[in-house]
């Protein structure tokens, strides 16, 4: 177990990187803390993958460098590192049979057999697969192939780190909840910092002490998932959280109130913003009026979700969605939306800003 | 969602700014797989060097001094070859036989490929293995037979005797690959078709052909191969119009002993037309030789 | 896959069933025939029975043949087997080496067979070749021509130059296929270099190497045009294979009878390997699911 540093990391996969946009991941620097269960989360090719590999050391960075407990592994080979690491797509030895490819790592580093049989054991009941222990992994489904790579990493218990990049995506759903549920188990048994890649929000909201949020291959945040939700650091983390995801409205700031159209709205601080300014509003701060005050809205449809209602609303040509609560009337004449204040974030240039005396 | 967009500029940002980058270096590995590739080309193409470095020799300094290369640089040799009929005739006639074969190989494997890739029928397997046994038939056995058949109707000496006598390993082969490539396409592009109204041989042709054309390509390629090495019945079912250039070249064994500069030379053009073949689908030899089969 | 059962779908298999029945059956109905009778000249035949048979079961000759064609045969592919799957894992991923590895590598599996044999006839010759002057420069003793020990060296060096490469290029296709995933799981799992090869390469290599092995086994059971230029056989019987000794009696001799009951047998033992082969091939195709 160990404290990851990156330091200055950076890595293009390009031979000679000339501007920013040859990054695959852009400059970095950041401590994994030990201990602790992180998510990585963004879209499909954010860099995510880019930088799970390079803490693995199957990739080294074209850049900077990462130090384990202050030691410089930059150039370690993985085999060095003592981690492991479950991949999107199923790895198996299919020629071995399940037990033996639990076994494989142990057997690399030299374990006594008694050890390996213990552990095996333990790995097979929390994967479910005690019965299948002699079968050949070459037959077996899909799932149960990950649930072996899962194993395989899990079966490690000295490791510095386990790292996860996306691994439940062939998985049933059903399973895959109990699946996140034994990794996080094995994370309050053993406390390895762990790292979990994912563009599933839910998955990483649910797994995760600290998100990271990565986009265009530079982490946008980091943050708790309450954080992530009530103060997305930039407009894509609002997007990309949150079901619907965050709301923008196009808006000049000025102080304690901000305009929207002809509009003026109350903010709970004192801004001073430049560039291209914008309010974020979760659909869960937005409140339906009809009574003359707010921004101008229509309703378009309602859509029930079951826990709530998502409220599809056309303002100045832009839809905006506002959640209500299942019980809640939705009048007919509702012709105005209006925010709830500690719900609104300011943002310039996508970025978010604080009001001024604070730093958050 | 529908004017939702994901934000643009995060990539120009104060708080970020853009270093030069430090670039680590990277470890240098000496490589041995590099050593290995080296050593094993050396061994391949040191023959051939040897060939094309006779070739390019006088009879007088092939039979004197021992030399690494050509003092007396010659293409007295390729001369010889290129002005006389009934040599450069000889890779006419390969030529010749040698698509034709390809040819209709090509033609009858498409189909039965995929009647085996398809459907499954009475005796398929059997037929299936049984033409494989085509393909494990040694030419020697066949080299008599061949002869008085092809003699008793008259084709004895032609082009169309070579092409179909090749057929023998030609098409059993064409069927396997082609087979192992078809297997490789969904089914459900057939059955949408059909539902699309195409009939049979249009579908076969306008929809199912472009989908294996890699397929084609390497079946034609390893009928190319196979017929234009071949000697043992091209050679028995030839003596004149149809001769192959690999039989002329046993001309060179005269009374005055082995004409060693001409027989090189006219090793070296055999080599020309597979050389250029491998250059054309250099690309698609790896995918080719696994045969659809990885 | 589940195929449909159609019998109709023999028409299509009719084109390939007429050439090969053309191109097969009728010769080799020509060969069963004169192997069950004699002559005496003149195409007066009459039924020997099974004569012919009897006398080539007791023929040392053929057991010769047949004892120096399995020896050749089991030389050859433990040679070119290991090497070729050695040289594949030792060539280029991808890049401009690939294609350039690729291209030489193919280049003498498409020279025609008697150009391979004259190639090292040349090669090998004492007076002229590179290679027969380097080794009597050497101060070895070198002759393929007279000594056995060198045509089967010779003959033997001839077929991996010619052939190694086909399993080499099969097994490389074989190692294509593999997901990066996995050599990169392997390294997580801190396998030795000899645990990738044995756990991930070889079991994905299997079915191509199969192919390989097949191909060349039915190949140099069958080799005639190489050896026969390069040593004609000899010295002596020495480097007489199979089909050497077959176009010997039917075409040399025009021992006809004794020929088709040797060339019945041969093809018999030919078809009864390769479908041990085939076997095992299809097997390991289906557990694969293919």
């Amino acid at each position: 177990m160990a404290k990851i540093t990156l330091d200055n990391l950076a890595h293009s996969y390009l031979p000679n990187p000339q501007s920013d946009a040859d990054f695959a991941l852009k400059e970095l620097n950041h401590d994994w803390v030990d201990g602790e269960a992180y998510a990585l989360l963004g879209s499909s090719g954010c860099g995510k993958s880019t930088l799970l590999n390079i803490i693995s050391g199957l990739l080294i960075p074209s850049q900077g460098r990462i130090l384990f407990d202050g030691k410089d592994v930059t150039t370690a080979p993985t085999a060095e590192r003592n981690i492991a690491q479950v991949f999107q797509f199923p790895v198996v030895y299919d020629t071995m049979s399940v037990r033996d490819n639990l076994a494989f790592p142990l057997k690399n580093m030299g374990m006594d057999a008694a050890e390996i049989k213990r552990r095996v054991q333990k790995v097979a009941a929390m994967i479910d697969m005690e019965a299948e222990l002699n079968h050949k992994a070459r037959g077996l489904t899909a799932d149960a192939k990950q649930k072996i790579s899962l194993g395989r990493g899990m079966v490690r218990e000295d490791v510095n780190a386990l790292l996860f990049d996306e691994p439940l995506t062939v998985i049933d759903p059903h399973m895959k909840w109990e699946l996140r549920t034994q990794l996080k188990k094995l994370h309050q048994d053993f406390g390895h910092t762990m790292i979990y890649v994912t563009h599933d929000q839910t998955e990483a909201l649910t797994f995760a002490d600290k998100v990271v949020v990565m986009y265009d291959g530079r982490v946008v945040q980091i943050g708790t998932p309450q954080e992530l939700f009530e103060r997305p650091a930039h407009t894509f983390v609002g997007y990309f959280i949150g079901s619907p995801g965050m709301n923008l409205f196009d808006a000049q700031i000025d102080g304690t109130h901000a305009r929207i159209g002809d509009v003026s709205v109350a903010l709970d601080g004192h801004y001073s913003a430049a560039g291209h300014t914008q309010l974020g509003v979760r659909p869960e701060f937005i409140r339906l009026s009809a009574n003359g005050e707010g921004v101008p809205a229509t309703i378009r449809r309602i859509e029930d979700v079951g826990r709530h209602k998502i409220v599809r609303l056309d303002v100045m040509g832009r839809e905006i969605n506002a959640v209500v609560a299942e019980g809640e009337d939705i009048a007919a004449d509702t012709n105005r939306i209006t925010f709830a204040p500690e719900g609104i974030n300011v943002y310039a240039d996508d970025w978010r800003i604080a009001p001024r005396g604070t730093s958050v | 969602m529908s004017d939702r967009t994901l934000p643009e500029n995060v990539t120009d940002t104060p708080e970020m700014t853009i270093h030069k980058p430090r670039v680590t270096s990277r470890r240098f590995r000496p490589s041995g797989s590099a050593v290995v590739m080296a050593l094993y080309l050396l061994f391949l193409m040191l023959p051939i060097y040897w060939l094309i470095n006779m070739s390019l020799k006088t009879n007088n300094e092939i039979l004197g001094a021992f030399s690494l290369w050509p003092r007396n640089l010659t293409f007295e040799n390729y001369a010889t070859i290129m002005t006389d009929a009934s040599w450069y005739m000889g890779y006419v006639n390969s030529m010749i036989y040698v698509v034709m074969n390809t040819a209709i190989s090509l033609a009858v494997a498409l189909p039965a490929a995929y009647a085996f890739s398809r459907y499954s029928f009475m005796g398929d397997k059997h037929l299936f293995f049984w033409l494989l046994t085509n393909r494990m038939a040694p030419p020697a056995v066949f080299a008599l037979p061949f002869f008085q058949l092809y003699s008793s109707i008259g084709l004895f000496d032609t082009h169309i005797a070579v092409a179909l006598a090749h057929c023998l390993f030609n098409v059993p082969l064409a069927v396997w690959i082609l087979e192992g490539f078809m297997r490789g396409v969904p089914k459900e592009i057939d059955e949408t078709a059909y539902i699309d109204g195409y009939s049979f041989p249009a579908f076969f042709i306008k929809i199912f052909t472009p989908l294996i054309s890699s397929g084609i390509g390497v079946a034609a390629f390893f009928c190319f191969m196979f017929s234009w090495v071949e000697l043992l019945l091209s050679r028995t079912l030839t003596s004149v119009d149809a001769k192959p250039i690999a039989a002329t070249m046993t001309r060179t064994v005269g009374a005055a002993g082995v004409d060693w500069g001409v027989l090189a030379a006219a090793g070296v053009l055999t080599i020309v037309p597979g050389a250029v073949v491998i250059y054309f689908v250099r690309n698609y030899i790896a995918k080719g030789f696994a045969l659809g089969r990885v | 896959m589940n195929k449909t059962v159609n019998q109709k779908a023999w028409f299509l298999i009719l084109p390939v069933l007429l050439l090969v029945a053309f191109s097969a059956v009728i010769p080799l109905m020509t060969v069963v025939n004169y192997s069950v009778q004699d002559t005496f000249g003149n195409n007066q035949f009459f039924w020997a029975g099974l004569d012919w048979f009897d006398d080539m079961l007791h023929s040392d000759r053929m057991w010769n043949a047949l004892g120096r064609q399995l020896m050749f045969s089991a030389i050859i592919l433990a040679i070119e087997v290991p090497l070729g799957i050695f040289v594949a894992l030792n060539m280029p991923k991808k890049g401009f080496w690939s294609s350039f590895c690729l291209v030489f590598m193919s280049l003498p599996l498409l020279i025609p067979w008697n150009v391979v044999g004259t190639i090292w006839q040349i090669f090998g010759r004492v007076d002229i070749g590179l290679l027969g002057y380097a080794l009597d420069a050497l101060g070895i003793d070198y002759n393929y021509t007279q000594n056995t020990f060198d045509a089967w060296v010779t003959v033997i060096v001839m077929d991996v130059w010619h052939w190694t490469s086909l399993v080499a290029l099969l097994g490389y296709a074989g190692l294509r296929s593999i997901p990066d995933a996995y050599y990169q799981a392997a390294k997580i799992d801190q396998a030795s270099r000899w645990a990738v090869f044995r756990y991930i390469e070889l079991p994905k290599m299997a079915g191509v190497l199969m192919i390989a092995i097949l191909l060349r086994f039915m190949d140099s059971f069958m080799i005639y045009t190489e050896p026969f230029v390069l040593t004609g056989g000899g010295p002596g019987n020495a480097t007489t294979f199979l089909s050497i000794d077959l176009v010997k009696m039917a075409l040399g001799q025009f021992d006809l009878g004794p020929a088709a009951a040797f060339s019945l047998m041969y093809f018999l033992v030919i078809m009864a390997i390769s479908w041990v082969f085939y076997t095992v091939m299809t097997t390991l195709d289906k557990r694969d699911g293919k």
